[in-house]
């Protein structure tokens, strides 16, 4: 087990390694920059070519890509260009609030994802299978900026049940301990906080949630399915089990495999869904902050650091899915 | 009063759009308490069908059973759901075919056996986990203590199903069902399997159904047979009748085409012509009538009854085997 880890984070740093690369010179060939973004289109050639000799610019691209490295082996990402911050603390402030947005709505997606597909899969060729074959094919198709203005548009301004933006009301006091609304409330145990934290999280959670959830249904519906017809689950009912035992311990934790699979590959679309769902309501997160520093004038260190990151949570939940199989599975247990 | 009683067991397939499958027709035998009763037939012949419609695990949509199934003078399919669900596995036991398949691969072998002895007998996890070991140990696993924490990809084929018989005798069931036990197993495996189940059952005065394609199996272990055919009873008739004197064509053929050690080098097998396939699609006439080497007129036009024959047994044939045939 041990060496199967080990030989994963080995794999794990060459990826990162080779995506930095990429992600280095990739940035670099992009039209535009921050020379232009700080100086403006009519700066003199002289002042451009002071300002490109002080960020190290004008070196050549390994050079850079070295130095850079070399940084970033030590911990410093370097400064943010647009506003002189270190990467680490921009990023820091941005990361627990789409962590937190990420959770809950990987929360909401498993957690009506899994009931719905076992029941679909148990109503199978009926009125409420039928549903959730419809229900899930609209949630993925639906795109997520489009669902994001509806709900909003619906709930917050027809009528009035959520907040439209942000994480916290105006005026709500709370004591920032880790960065997690909801948590920091109930570690202050300012519980009106927490609350009004969670009252701002529906919205944002749920038009994230969409897409991972209509695909857990669908999968965990087809994976039931599968395993509805396996001999084992004839054996159970000839024990005559009840249904509870049977449903839990013989049929959803052999259908779950495949379904934790999928969550790890949907955190790639939580990702990438996360930027839009913050843009809609405001969130402030990481998907606000890669816009933010792409529009904002190409702020390479930010962005270099934003998309190692996204790997690397990508990368790491996928390396605790293939593990967390061991122990649902023994017999992809390796000895 | 018999321990079993099916009457008239009749379970038709139905799918939207299709028509109607028969695959068990108006089938009645009896169980007597300790007795050993063998169904025997070819694949899709209803046999496996019979044992699910007892035991009540047919598929809830699909399909029509009817007639009337007693166990020991109550009527299992007029049961609640619930109540016929506290006898499976307490009442009735079933052993299953494959034995790979039919254990949960993901839970230790000591759960699989435990968690029925939890259901029925009220035990807690570590006393059912004791008794289960004793349960290994009684259905011939070496290091029971070891198999308990094992998964079935772990153990040899021969103890995954004694495992399994452990399972369905675990609460000491009045009755048996094994469903093909020993055909997923190899040769030498099963003649152990076989031997097993015939001292459990000797031991425990268990009554078994033993479903099986295979003569040999019936030979050495079954008090009285029933040859299906076709979803119907063809011969009834105790064991040492049937192989003595094999009155339907059907069973005639079954028995001819057991491979011999005293016959003559370079003799060909015998084999039955045609397949089940060629069960003829209407209800009047014999089944079996397009493979039957003794066929008539009548054979054709009307399906004869299941009538009792001289020597205890029944047998449903209009121009059965003569006796001085089936002498050898």
């Amino acid at each position: 087990m041990l060496r199967v880890i080990v030989r994963r984070l080995l794999q794990l740093a060459v990826t990162l390694i080779a995506l930095s690369a990429l992600i280095f010179v990739w940035l670099r060939n992009l039209p535009g920059g921050p020379i232009e973004a700080l100086l403006g289109e009519r700066a003199t050639p002289e002042r451009r070519a002071l300002l490109v000799k002080a960020l190290g610019y004008d070196q050549p691209i390994l050079v850079q890509y070295a130095k850079f490295m070399q940084r970033v082996l030590t911990g410093d990402f370097g400064n943010s260009i647009r506003t002189g911050d270190p990467v680490a603390e921009v990023i820091g402030r941005a990361f627990p609030a789409t962590i937190e947005l990420a959770l809950v709505a990987m929360i909401i997606a498993i957690g009506l994802g899994v009931p719905l597909g076992y029941l679909a899969a148990r109503h199978h060729g009926r009125l409420l299978d039928n549903l959730s074959i419809a229900g899930t094919l609209l949630g993925i198709s639906i795109p997520i900026f489009f669902l994001g203005y509806l709900l909003k548009d619906v709930f917050t301004q027809n009528i009035h049940w959520f907040p439209p933006s942000g994480r916290l009301s105006t005026g709500v006091d709370n004591t920032e301990v880790t960065g997690f609304f909801v948590l920091d409330g109930l570690l202050t145990r300012e519980f009106d906080a927490t609350a009004d934290a969670l009252w701002h999280l529906i919205l944002p959670a749920l038009t994230l949630a969409t897409i991972p959830l209509a695909v857990i249904v669908r999968i965990t519906r087809a994976s039931v399915l599968d395993v509805l017809n396996e001999d084992y689950v004839r054996t159970a009912e000839a024990k005559g089990l009840r249904h509870r035992v049977i449903r839990g311990r013989h049929i959803l934790r052999n259908a779950l495999l495949p379904v934790v699979t999928i969550i790890g590959l949907q955190t790639g679309a939580l990702l990438s869904g996360a930027v839009l769902t913050e843009k809609v309501y405001n969130w402030g997160g990481l998907g606000t902050l890669i816009t933010d520093s792409i529009s904002g004038g190409r702020d390479y260190p930010v962005l270099q650091a934003l998309i190692l990151l996204a790997a690397l949570v990508f990368v790491v939940v996928n390396l605790l899915v293939d593990l967390s199989y061991a122990f649902i599975d023994p017999r992809v247990r390796v000895r | 009063m018999s321990l079993l009683d099916v009457r008239d067991l009749s379970v038709v397939f139905q799918r939207r759009g299709e028509r109607p499958f028969t695959a068990v027709d108006k089938v009645s035998f009896s169980v007597e308490p300790g007795q050993t009763v063998g169904l025997v037939g070819e694949s899709g012949c209803g046999k496996s069908v019979t044992s699910l419609a007892i035991m009540g695990l047919l598929p809830q949509r699909g399909n029509k059973v009817t007639g009337e199934v007693l166990f020991e003078g109550a009527n299992l399919l007029e049961l609640r759901p619930d109540d016929m669900r506290d006898r499976r596995g307490r009442d009735i036991g079933m052993i299953f075919q494959d034995p790979l398949s039919s254990l949960n691969p993901v839970i230790p072998i000591g759960v699989q056996v435990a968690e029925v002895l939890e259901r029925h007998q009220g035990m807690d996890r570590r006393k059912a986990l004791r008794e289960a070991r004793q349960l290994l140990d009684a259905v011939g696993i070496p290091d029971p203590e070891r198999r308990l924490k094992e998964y079935p990809h772990q153990i040899s084929g021969g103890m995954r199903q004694r495992a399994l018989i452990a399972i369905a005798l675990a609460c000491k069931p009045r009755l048996l069902i094994a469903d093909e036990p020993t055909t997923a197993l190899d040769v030498t495996i099963q003649a152990q399997i076989l031997t097993l189940l015939k001292q459990l059952v000797d031991e425990t005065g268990t009554a078994l159904i033993m479903i099986t394609h295979d003569l040999g199996v019936v030979a050495g272990l079954c008090d009285t047979v029933n040859v299906l055919y076709g979803g119907k009873v063809v011969e009834r008739a105790a064991r040492h009748e049937l192989f003595a004197r094999p009155r339907h064509p059907y069973t005639h053929g079954l028995l001819n085409s057991v491979p011999r050690l005293d016959s003559v080098r370079g003799e060909r097998l015998h084999a039955i012509r045609g397949s089940v396939a060629d069960n003829i699609p209407w209800t009047e006439g014999c089944a079996f009538a397009p493979r039957c080497n003794y066929v008539v007129d009548a054979c054709l036009e009307g399906a004869p009854p299941l009538e009792p024959t001289a020597t205890g047994g029944d047998l449903r044939c209009n121009n059965p085997v003569p006796v001085e045939v089936t002498v050898p």
